[in-house]
């Protein structure tokens, strides 16, 4: 408990707090006296329940924010808060599409820098480094705030552990803001589910990879066969999202989801270091490659060298036949 | 209707990274290349400016050294003019100072839209379009799969956890787009040689009138210590053949997923 107060932005889906949510609740009340969320969405105020058994003694409610994106009004709501009462010591955001977005939006606010794609952070007197890993996870980074608070933080998600904490009794209080005129001009006119059957790929235990060494789009499918048969979900690089082969969603990398399964295998890709910073944390890492040479032997537990369009097919087969 | 598309002239990326031993920021000295990232932008800005059948499309950038090389593969593309912001005051600037940078230089062009990647794939902080948004007082969306302009509004569709959001803001905004938005094209042999020949500006921080506000000095942050991470034991590697099936099945029954 170094640092007075943290405060975190908290994302709900499906009527719950995101695990990246809870993962951030949790580190700021390993480093804070104090922990306070902001919130937006339609009856976000029923959550604070929740929000209590991790550590959260006040919850600003922003309201509905009613199609809006939510971006410039959380910024706004936060900026607010700072200047009738005081800064935090830190604010946390998830790196999320939103999360991203509202801290862009209140550090250009508050004329403060940010650090992002944090991985873990260590207090040091009234201090917080951040670790952020770079060349593809080869190294880690440790950087700090010089400026005065509040710290800006984006944090990666599965940076840290959800973990509940004595129910605290969470205070609501309404942080609603006005008009803010042509920065909220961006309306959601309506959404969109994509359907994806079986786990979402960043809690998935499994995760099945594919990548250019795949041959040709089609053949996606036999990752995605393989996936299902583990009861797992399908990913991809870059390179084959770039190419449109399958959506922004599928990416897994730096730009894209960081996934921690227990297993992860690399179907088709090389491991450049744009992939591999998303996934050298998994706990199994199994290889297919053509290219023996190809960076990701050297963090794979188990590889094959091959095609794998010819591979993936017989290991289907065998799975199936057993 | 008038496009700037922000661009980041990176090292080139099959290159190993390196970083300055004694400042920890990343070497920037050698050739730098336009970052693939953001040719998509490059790209979608052409298309829409194609559609509204007129208007130009300006790169804006800031790189070291008065660099351009970056540049002049999106003007080969079709853009028709740069701005590049180079000045050795903004060395070890972090992404506020960037995003001042490249909202001031925004605002000595006339655009209706700007269009940058989601982020850079040297750097990767991935704020600095919306900063740019908010400096300038702009609507953004980012994460951007799909982008249109219909009847003078920005239409897009906008990645989410779940899948996407339809999206309109009324112009001028800024918009961040993913890769695979758009396909880029081919630079082409005519493209490249009167890339040579078009207008590039060259502006100073004083220029912008932000001497001072911006670059390493002014970031507020700064580098304690850079290591090498946990390195992950090496595995076993086969080579297909008859047995390796049998092998990886064999592994993954250890682990037991299946």
């Amino acid at each position: 408990m170094s640092l007075g107060k943290i405060w975190v932005l908290a994302e709900f889906a499906e009527a719950k707090p995101t695990t990246a949510t809870l993962e951030l609740l949790s580190a700021a009340s390993t480093f804070a006296d104090r922990v306070e969320a902001f919130a937006w969405g339609e009856g976000v105020a029923d959550y604070s329940g929740v929000l209590g058994d991790y550590g959260v003694s006040k919850l600003y409610d922003i309201g509905s924010l009613a199609g809006s994106l939510p971006g410039p009004k959380v910024a706004a709501a936060m900026a607010e808060a700072i200047s009738k009462d005081s800064a935090p010591d830190a604010i946390f955001f998830a790196t999320s599409y939103d999360g991203r977005d509202a801290a862009a939006r209140l550090s250009a606010r508050l004329s403060v820098g940010v650090i992002t794609n944090v991985v873990n952070l260590v207090a040091e007197g009234n201090e917080l480094n951040a670790e952020h890993a770079i060349f593809g996870g080869e190294m880690i980074l440790t950087s700090k705030f010089t400026a005065s608070a509040p710290r800006i933080f984006v944090i990666r998600a599965k940076s840290f552990a959800p973990e509940a904490k004595d129910t605290a009794s969470c205070e609501v209080v309404p942080a609603s803001v006005s008009d803010l005129g042509s920065t909220d001009g961006a309306k959601i006119v309506s959404s969109h589910v994509e359907e994806r059957s079986g786990p979402k790929l960043d809690e998935a235990p499994v995760v099945v990879s594919g990548g250019r060494g795949l041959g040709q789009p089609d053949r996606y499918q036999l990752v995605e066969e393989l996936a299902s048969l583990l009861a797992g979900a399908p990913g991809a690089s870059r390179a084959i999202v770039d190419a449109g082969w399958v959506p922004y969603s599928y990416q897994v990398g730096q730009t894209g989801k960081t996934v921690k399964p227990n297993l992860y295998i690399a179907v088709g890709i090389s491991g450049a270091t744009q992939h591999m910073v998303g996934m050298k944390g998994s706990k199994n890492i199994v290889a297919i490659n053509k290219d023996k040479e190809a960076p990701i032997f050297q963090v794979c537990d188990f590889g094959i060298v091959g095609d794998a369009s010819k591979i993936v097919p017989k290991l289907i087969e065998a799975i199936k036949a057993r | 209707m008038n496009i700037c598309v922000c661009v980041k002239q990176i090292p080139d990326p099959t290159v190993a990274p390196s970083l300055d031993p004694t400042t920890n920021n990343l070497v920037r000295a050698g050739k730098l290349v336009l970052d693939d990232s953001d040719t998509f932008g490059v790209e979608m800005a052409l298309q829409l400016v194609d559609a509204a059948g007129g208007g130009e499309v300006t790169l804006v950038s800031m790189a070291p050294n008065d660099e351009v090389s970056g540049i002049r593969t999106g003007l080969a593309m079709g853009a028709a003019k740069g701005i590049l912001v180079s000045d050795p005051e903004l060395a070890g600037s972090d992404a506020l100072s960037t995003a001042k940078v490249l909202a001031a230089a925004i605002r000595t062009t006339e655009f209706d839209l700007v269009i940058t990647a989601t982020e850079s794939t040297d750097g990767y902080t991935g704020t600095t379009p919306v900063q740019i948004a908010e400096l300038l007082g702009l609507p953004s969306v980012s994460f951007a799969k799909k982008v249109e302009i219909v009847d003078g509004t920005l239409k897009v569709e906008r990645q989410t956890e779940a899948g996407f959001d339809e999206v309109t803001s009324p112009l001028p905004a800024l918009v961040t787009v993913t890769a695979g938005v758009v396909e880029p094209r081919y630079p082409s042999f005519k493209g490249i040689m009167s890339a040579k020949s078009k207008p590039v500006t060259t502006l100073k921080v004083a220029d912008l009138g932000l001497s001072g506000q911006v670059g390493g000095a002014n970031s507020g942050q700064q580098v304690v210590s850079v290591r090498k991470a946990e390195a992950r034991q090496a595995g076993t590697i086969i080579e297909d053949g008859d047995d390796a099936i049998v092998q990886l099945v064999g592994y993954l029954e250890q682990l037991k997923v299946i």
